[in-house]
């Protein structure tokens, strides 16, 4: 796979002195889809609107299919989709006519056929004569990912695009995402929601004041961060953990019903046999037993408030 | 150059005027019809014949600019301002289009809208003074020049205005004013000498003169410093739009 979108260096400071971006590097592979995971202000929309010419670099060098966002900013912003975060829309225009201004303001000839394929494909069909001001927020959020890919984009960003939006909305624009993914865009989204990044995303970024922290396989980053937990539950309380366990470092709960034993999935050794004899030659008796993994959540916490 | 980018602007603004015809469209022709009722009839029959023309025929060029300078300065101001405002700015900064092609829409739009509401008033006026144009194709290219010069003094106070309050603040506070003290209602000689020199500051002056000599063929000033002072206004439009242009001013950070 090769990189479709390549970041280099890129820093944005504002005018009062403060630095958004603080010399990032990311390169995005064709195809995937890539979550841009952080906290509120960590830098995620200045990121995005700089690479899509909204927000113009301090320094560094962006390229987009190849074509510099500066000095080709034609090719390469033909190449880009944006949905942004907030919903952004004319509010007397109607459906139709507000996607299809989108595919003109790229240059693209008026195509009504695919205009229509689209607003089917995002169950927007039936409302394309409504008036934008009519539609609900969830529709609203649909119109914009329609105008997004009216001019067909192979790279489409995605700013918090279930910000405020229920479940259930949520669960469709994943299933959305994953449509478009299918038909081969590269899908850049941000997002506070580490379920999301969890759930829909091929690689997770990790950014937090300007400056990104990790970018992993999603699947490796959890293996390789991730700790798992054994929970022993115990037949009879406890009052003490026996010294002959002390090796293990259990964290015994307050009722003296429950172990916690926390091992590396990725080390060779987990301990958890030699754990399990050794509980039953200490003479503890275990009721029941179950392992946890921790999720993309806590390996996402801890990476954060690390204190640097 | 992306021709489909500037012709999607114009056609999506074009839109609008059509949409809201009412208040686009026949609020400006009923407001003129006042005009000529309250000065053409009222006090134009009170009034001798100014510089050899009927005092009713004698304002209607100057009736005319004052619509069209004033339309087409409200009109490219909202309409830049108003994806500003509503946050659909986003779209043209992210699309492949140049600034020069974001301005030839919004300007072109703003400008060919005045100038269909200067033709309609044009009409209107004929139904109730006798009028003719001496030099019709002067009077087009007047027209013109003035429609697309007051769209781009519009297009920068939308650019530049933070909110609905200053987007009236120029019109309201600079144009009007000028207009209205520019000879709209009246020939620059029948003010006392001290205020005819005063109002050759005023840069109107030379428009509605200009515009003027080209229905009579009389005029305050030289036809020649009206035609100048008309390309000089719209040059210092455009230097100033080329700026915003280079600096990205109160557009892109």
């Amino acid at each position: 796979m090769s990189s479709i979108v390549s970041v280099q260096n890129l820093r944005k400071s504002y005018a009062g002195g403060f630095e958004a971006l603080k010399s990032v590097n990311l390169e995005i592979e064709e195809g995937e889809i890539l979550a841009l995971l952080g906290p509120n202000g960590a830098g995620k929309t200045t990121l995005i609107s700089t690479i899509c010419g909204i927000t113009v670099p301090t320094s560094g060098s962006i390229t987009v299919g190849g074509h510099d966002t500066q000095t080709a900013f034609r090719a390469a912003r033909n190449l880009i989709g944006l949905v942004p975060q907030e919903i952004n829309l004319e509010p007397f225009e109607t459906v139709f006519s507000t996607v299809s201004f989108s595919r003109g303001l790229f240059g693209k000839k008026r195509d009504d056929a695919y205009i229509n394929k689209i607003l089917n494909q995002l169950s927007l069909g039936d409302k394309k004569d409504s008036k934008v001001m009519m539609l609900s927020g969830g529709m609203k959020r649909r119109v914009l990912i329609a105008k997004a890919l009216a001019h067909e984009p192979r790279v489409l960003f995605l700013d918090e695009p279930t910000a405020g939006v229920d479940v259930e909305l949520r669960k469709d624009m994943w299933e959305i995402v994953a449509g478009l993914k299918a038909s081969g865009v590269t899908i850049i989204l941000t997002t506070h929601y580490i379920e999301e990044a969890e759930a829909i995303a091929d690689r997770v970024g990790v950014i937090n004041k300007g400056e990104i922290l990790l970018v992993q396989d999603k699947a490796e980053m959890m293996a390789q961060m991730g700790k798992k937990q054994l929970k022993i539950e115990l037949a009879t309380a406890t009052d003490d953990v026996p010294t002959a366990l002390n090796a293990y470092e259990l964290a015994r709960s307050d009722d003296g019903l429950h172990l916690t034993y926390t091992y590396d999935t990725t080390s060779e050794r987990t301990g958890i046999t030699t754990l399990l004899n050794d509980l039953q030659k200490a003479g503890l008796q275990m009721k029941d037993i179950q392992t946890a993994q921790s999720s993309l959540e806590d390996i996402f916490v801890g990476l954060v408030k690390e204190p640097t | 150059m992306n021709f489909n980018a500037v012709l999607t602007i114009y056609i999506f603004e074009m839109r609008r005027f059509f949409r809201t015809i009412t208040q686009s469209l026949i609020s400006p022709v009923l407001s003129t019809s006042l005009y000529f009722v309250v000065f053409g009839t009222a006090i134009g029959s009170r009034m001798q014949e100014v510089e050899g023309t009927s005092y009713g025929a004698f304002i209607v060029p100057g009736l005319i600019m004052l619509t069209v300078m004033t339309q087409a300065t409200s009109n490219a101001s909202f309409g830049i301002y108003f994806p500003k405002f509503i946050g659909t700015i986003y779209e043209l900064l992210s699309a492949p289009v140049s600034f020069l092609e974001i301005v030839m829409g919004y300007v072109g739009a703003a400008a060919t809208k005045a100038m269909f509401i200067g033709i309609i008033i044009l009409i209107t006026s004929f139904f109730f003074v006798d009028i003719s144009i001496a030099h019709p194709l002067a009077m087009i290219a007047f027209l013109t020049l003035t429609c697309v010069s007051f769209a781009l003094l519009g297009f920068i106070i939308g650019i530049w205005a933070g909110n609905f309050e200053q987007l009236q603040l120029i019109p309201l506070l600079v144009i009007t004013p000028l207009v209205f003290l520019g000879g709209s209602f009246y020939s620059i000689t029948m003010l006392p000498p001290v205020w005819q020199t005063i109002t050759l500051f005023n840069p109107v002056v030379y428009l509605i003169s200009g515009f003027r000599w080209s229905f009579f063929g009389t005029a305050d000033v030289a036809i020649g410093v009206s035609l100048m002072a008309i390309t000089l206004f719209t040059g210092a439009c455009l230097a100033f739009i080329w700026w915003i242009f280079k600096t990205g001013w109160r557009i892109r950070q």
